[in-house]
């Protein structure tokens, strides 16, 4: 793996809201990968948010560096972004965040006004959106008319729409009910198998991060440090299999902070 | 002194055979229309602006405290000395009253915009002054600013006596004049008129309200 396969990479951040008093995130390194499926895990509160928000630009760093994906990856897909096709990140909220205001397809639109598309091709795409997650028919209907389940599909649309490198996802199915939750994450397995976009995937529940992701970064502490990380392979998904709950026990070790009971390699980000 | 309802007929009747009753409504209603039209876009522009920067609120608050208490009536003679007797003047006084109204609904409205929707626009590129106001505030805080007009069209209407008291001809003023001359259903007849006009306006702004605001519940 080098360098130039990494989306988007943190080095030795840390944000504090009071001008370095009191820490939120310290020393935190975070490189992703192209393509691959991030879980970043930790306890609610902890600052996973708040790493989600510097990755995205909303939120500067006090200490270290940002580095995003036009810097480092190349190729016909950063060419399009300098036209002003897409945009670098994307942010998929936990509340969705739909504009009352706007219809489904208006809402897809939005993540797409300001790029240098037509208004016909901006329809097509949140159009292509909206079928991605099954949402077609729905397009002329006003938020207020969606279940929690179809309002959170809207707002992966408007993501993906934008065709973004890095896709974040501030916990999108928290609050959902474990059915729906369950139908969306295989979904969103899906499309990301079909569109191989990099995702980094803010959750508290380690079923949820063993059951998505190829990679979990567990987010600890006050202020909040990366406490360790584990590579999931396909094995390890089986939620019956000895290695699942090995992970498992594992990965709740590190959300404590303790010192990591082992059993599978085990790395730390800088070591990557 | 009440009229009787049959007089009511006859003194409208009278009043439209001498062309006052159209004339009046024509000369009030270009005074109410430019009147609202003027303080209301301001009244609101302002609000809209007071409530997104900081920086202006804070250099306006005093001004709009000293102002904000003097009633429409007060204005009068200022907009004597200021426009004259004339059409100005009038739609000075109805834009003064209008315009507190719409100042008040939409500096509310932009305080009421929940501010996840500005993270939402920054996260989508809108993150700017123009972003926030056009994606965000003004559809946002569409029904404060709606509820503002509307209430806006009744206060206009009740100023438009005040501001025609001193001899602008229209509605205002030919009641004045038929009350100094102790023609009570005259008066009467320009109250019911005003009555009309007042709920053929908030009729009609309704269909616009609704249709502007057709995504609410």
């Amino acid at each position: 793996m080098s360098v130039t396969d990494s989306v988007a990479c943190l080095e030795d951040v840390g944000l504090s809201h009071d001008g370095g008093q009191t820490f939120i995130l310290r020393h935190v390194s975070l490189s992703l990968l192209k393509g691959e499926f991030v879980a970043l895990l930790g306890p609610s509160g902890v600052g996973k948010s708040t790493l989600l928000r510097v990755f995205m630009g909303l939120s500067n760093p006090t200490e270290g560096q940002v580095t995003e994906a036009s810097q480092s990856a190349a190729g016909v897909a950063a060419g399009q972004r300098e036209a002003g096709k897409r945009r670098a990140q994307a942010l998929v909220f936990q509340d969705a965040r739909l504009m009352p205001w706007r219809s489904v397809l208006g809402n897809v639109m939005f993540g797409l006004e300001g790029l240098a598309l037509t208004r016909k091709e901006k329809q097509a795409r949140a159009l292509a959106a909206l079928r991605l997650v099954g949402l077609e028919e729905a397009a002329e209907r006003w938020p207020r008319r969606l279940s929690g389940g179809q309002r959170q599909r809207v707002g992966v649309a408007r993501a993906l729409t934008v065709d973004p490198d890095l896709l974040l996802m501030d916990e999108p199915f928290g609050a959902l009910d474990p059915i729906t939750r369950s139908a969306l994450q295989d979904e969103l397995l899906k499309i990301w198998q079909q569109t191989h976009k990099t995702v980094l995937f803010v959750t508290h529940d380690i079923e949820e991060a063993m059951k998505l992701a190829t990679r979990i970064v567990v987010l600890s502490g006050s202020p909040a440090g990366i406490t360790g990380e584990l590579k999931v392979e396909a094995g390890q998904k089986d939620p019956h299999s000895s290695a699942f709950k090995i992970y498992t026990a594992r990965l709740r070790a590190m959300i404590a902070g303790e010192a990591d009971p082992g059993g599978a390699p085990y790395w730390h980000s800088a070591e990557i | 002194m009440v009229p009787a309802p049959s007089s009511l007929w006859q003194a409208w009747l009278d009043e439209v055979h001498g062309g006052f009753w159209q004339q009046a409504i024509l000369d009030s209603l270009s005074h109410y229309s430019l009147g609202l039209l003027v303080g209301s876009v301001f009244g609101a522009l302002l609000g809209l602006l007071c409530g997104m920067v900081a920086v202006v609120d804070g250099l306006l608050e005093g001004v709009v405290r000293l102002l904000r208490p003097v009633p429409g009536l007060a204005w009068v003679p200022f907009a004597i000395l200021w426009f004259g007797l004339n059409m100005a003047g009038a739609t000075f006084v109805i834009a003064i009253s209008v315009f507190w109204i719409n100042f008040y609904a939409a500096y509310a409205a932009v305080r009421g915009v929940d501010p996840e929707f500005y993270e939402l626009a920054a996260a989508f590129g809108h993150g700017g002054f123009w972003g926030r106001l056009f994606k965000v505030v003004l559809p946002a805080s569409a029904p404060g600013l709606m509820a503002g007009l509307r209430t806006g069209l009744g206060q206009g209407w009740m100023s438009v006596v005040a501001a025609e008291l001193f001899g602008v001809p229209g509605i205002g003023a030919r009641m004045m004049q038929a009350s100094s001359l102790l023609a009570t259903d005259v008066v009467v007849v320009y109250m019911l008129t005003m009555a009309l006009l007042y709920a053929l306006t908030d009729f009609l702004f309704g269909f616009v309200s609704s249709y502007v605001l057709r995504w609410q519940p």
